[in-house]
């Protein structure tokens, strides 16, 4: 898989850095070895980067009490169960994980089928005004959702979906990023040949989708899956207007709802729906990560 | 004989009104298909490219024009709309809630956006070295990535609570009087900004690593040659030729931090929304959802938001006349 990832890098650096340096030397500018010091710093920044992550372990672990006293508590304690079996019942953090999954799985699963599709339209296909429509693809990733909540939620409280999981599946149906990710995967990994000489055997479009397209497309579709799932599991603007803690939250809602509780608040619970917000992610990450690190650069595009 | 050129007639007659070339020897009832076929050709990119337009007119742009005509009228949810004109422009300028959230929202986005970007590029130098274990740190400097807005900022403000975060304890050690993290204005603001900064570095540390691996080999040894130490190769090379990724993460994270709302909201437990005691730490998102989901009113919240697009217009215009005269500038020095 990642050496056809490795593939991708070329077209997306030459889509931000300008063509020239198009598929120059893997290793180039690796030259050095690096010293202690790189090691040093490169060391720090991995503990800032997981420190808080496993801080988070740590309070989860511990009484209420213990998480709000002075020195604070560095190895983790006894009380993981029990604040997990308190979170996942009396904050229905049960409840928020399955309509996370399902919500982040819908989204994934259809913005991969649609983005495929229109990437594979804009990388290999001729058609009038392909490129005032890719052009407008890549400008709407500018668009910040604020633009769209007012109308959206008069929409949904007329419909009656507040609170129903449709309404933040719906929006997120396919994604700009996606398209263009798919787009700049195909451009270069599939062969016109191919689909030329499938045309010549009377294959019609569909076939060729399904024959020529998916198969050529998958490991990218794989990636750009993961990455989706990431993003609309970690989604919280929309959501956490159109949906309420006390509704059909997703995690990120009902950590909301968590959070701005007064201040008899019980932090080691809080911190514990933080922590079974963030595992299931952590664990896709440490298993994939080097895939969707591969992904992430080879799309290059925050959204 | 005439039955055989039976089918071929009919198919003449389907093609001819576009006259696209038969196959002669064809004898299928081809015509049908090979019209189909052409209608399938001309037809199934749009179908393909469907989907994403559609989703983007009804849940992206008509909304953001019924924002921006919502934004002349006075109306609350459930309620009748009332034609306001720019009145609820007018208010936004006298208001100096709003002006305090622009600035709020400038000062952070400045916090936030340039140490990262700063961080991001040296990590990405460090990481472009040869080293052991780089499967390791990319995978460890993008977990935050991986943890959510609302992970993150609850594990934060434990870290930075004035009287028992473990931050102001270890400042405590260096002799340094505890921090109000959470009532004074700058404190509060540089930790919702370490949020932003931890989540996001890795990630454009990723990206740079990305376009400069793209950079030739050929012109760091035409400089080792010329004696340029690596500091001085990492200035004059590495940075000019990753320019255009470097402008492209400038332009990406001024977007975020325009909209940022996750961070403080949820650091601010339950004064977030209105960005803290004294409204310290409340951005125009913040201010947006306060007017439209706290008071009700929904047409001032409609015009904060197009302030937002417009905000955001400004910002790549002004890009886009950035990078124009830093290409003029290098014509010129190449002309001279």
């Amino acid at each position: 898989m990642s050496h056809v990832l490795n593939r991708t890098a070329a077209p997306a650096a030459s889509a931000t850095t300008g063509g020239r340096r198009r598929r120059l030397g893997q290793k180039a500018g690796r030259q050095h070895h690096g010293g202690p010091l790189t090691y040093a710093l490169l060391v720090f920044a991995a503990v800032v980067s997981l420190f808080p992550l496993y801080w988070n372990l740590v309070a989860a672990s511990h009484t209420g009490e213990r998480v709000v006293q002075a020195p604070s508590p560095l190895l983790p304690g006894r009380e993981l169960f029990n604040n997990l079996s308190i979170a996942w019942n009396q904050v229905d953090m049960g409840e928020a994980l399955i309509n996370t999954t399902i919500v982040a799985g819908a989204v994934a699963t259809s913005t991969v089928l649609f983005a495929t599709l229109a990437g594979f339209a804009f990388a290999k296909l001729r058609f009038k005004g392909r490129n005032v429509l890719l052009a407008i693809v890549v400008a709407t990733m500018t668009v910040p959702p604020q633009l769209s909540v007012i109308p959206l939620y008069q929409l949904i409280t007329e419909f009656g979906w507040v609170n129903q999981l449709q309404s933040v599946i719906l929006p997120s149906l396919v994604a700009a990023f996606g398209v263009f990710f798919m787009r700049q995967y195909l451009l270069e990994a599939l062969p016109v040949e191919l689909i030329e000489a499938a045309r010549m055997d009377g294959a019609h479009s569909l076939r060729i989708i399904w024959h020529v397209v998916f198969p050529i497309a998958r490991p990218a579709m794989a990636v750009l899956g993961m990455l989706i799932f990431v993003q609309a599991w970690n989604d919280f603007f929309w959501p956490f207007i159109a949906l309420t803690p006390d509704g059909a939250p997703t995690l990120q809602v009902a950590l909301a709802g968590l959070g701005s509780g007064n201040h008899t608040v019980n932090h080691a619970i809080v911190l514990t729906g933080a922590f079974i917000a963030t595992v299931p992610l952590l664990l896709v990450f440490a298993l994939l990560g080097k895939h969707i690190v591969g992904g992430i650069t080879s799309g290059a595009v925050k959204s | 004989m005439a039955t055989s050129l039976q089918p071929d007639k009919g198919a003449a007659v389907i093609d001819a009104p576009s006259g696209a070339p038969r196959d002669p020897g064809h004898r299928d009832p081809s015509g049908w298909r090979s019209r189909l076929y052409r209608i399938d050709l001309k037809a199934t990119p749009y179908v393909y490219v469907a989907p994403f337009f559609l989703v983007f007119a009804a849940f992206g742009l008509f909304p953001l024009l019924y924002t921006g005509w919502l934004s002349l009228q006075k109306v609350e949810l459930g309620g009748e709309a009332e034609w306001r004109g720019l009145d609820n422009y007018s208010r936004l300028v006298e208001s100096d809630f709003f002006w305090n959230a622009l600035a709020n929202t400038f000062t952070i986005g400045v916090i936030s956006t340039v140490p990262q970007l700063l961080m991001a590029l040296g990590l990405a130098h460090l990481l472009n070295y040869r080293i052991r274990g780089r499967g390791f740190y990319r995978v460890a400097i993008l977990a935050p990535y991986a943890t959510s807005i609302a992970a993150a900022a609850l594990v934060f403000a434990q870290l930075f609570n004035t009287d028992y975060g473990m931050i102001n304890q270890l400042l405590g050690y260096v002799g340094i009087d505890p921090v109000n993290w959470e009532t004074e204005k700058w404190p509060a603001q540089i930790a919702i900004s370490t949020i932003v900064t931890w989540r996001w570095t890795g990630y454009n540390a990723l990206i740079y690593l990305a376009a400069m691996q793209a950079v030739p080999n050929d012109l760091y040894e035409a400089a080792a040659l010329d004696g340029a130490s690596r500091f001085r190769q990492f200035i004059s090379i590495t940075i000019p030729s990753i320019k255009p990724t470097i402008l492209f993460t400038i332009v990406v994270s001024t977007i975020g931090a325009t909209q940022l709302f996750g961070e403080p909201l949820i650091f601010g437990g339950s004064l977030g929304i209105g960005g803290g005691s004294g409204n310290q730490y409340q951005t125009l998102s913040l201010l947006m959802y306060e007017k439209g989901w706290v008071t009700g009113a929904l047409g001032q919240a409609s015009a904060i938001a197009w302030v937002m697009l417009l905000l955001l217009l400004a910002i790549g215009l002004v890009q886009r006349l950035l990078s124009r005269s830093n290409a003029q500038k290098k014509n010129g020095a190449a002309r001279s």
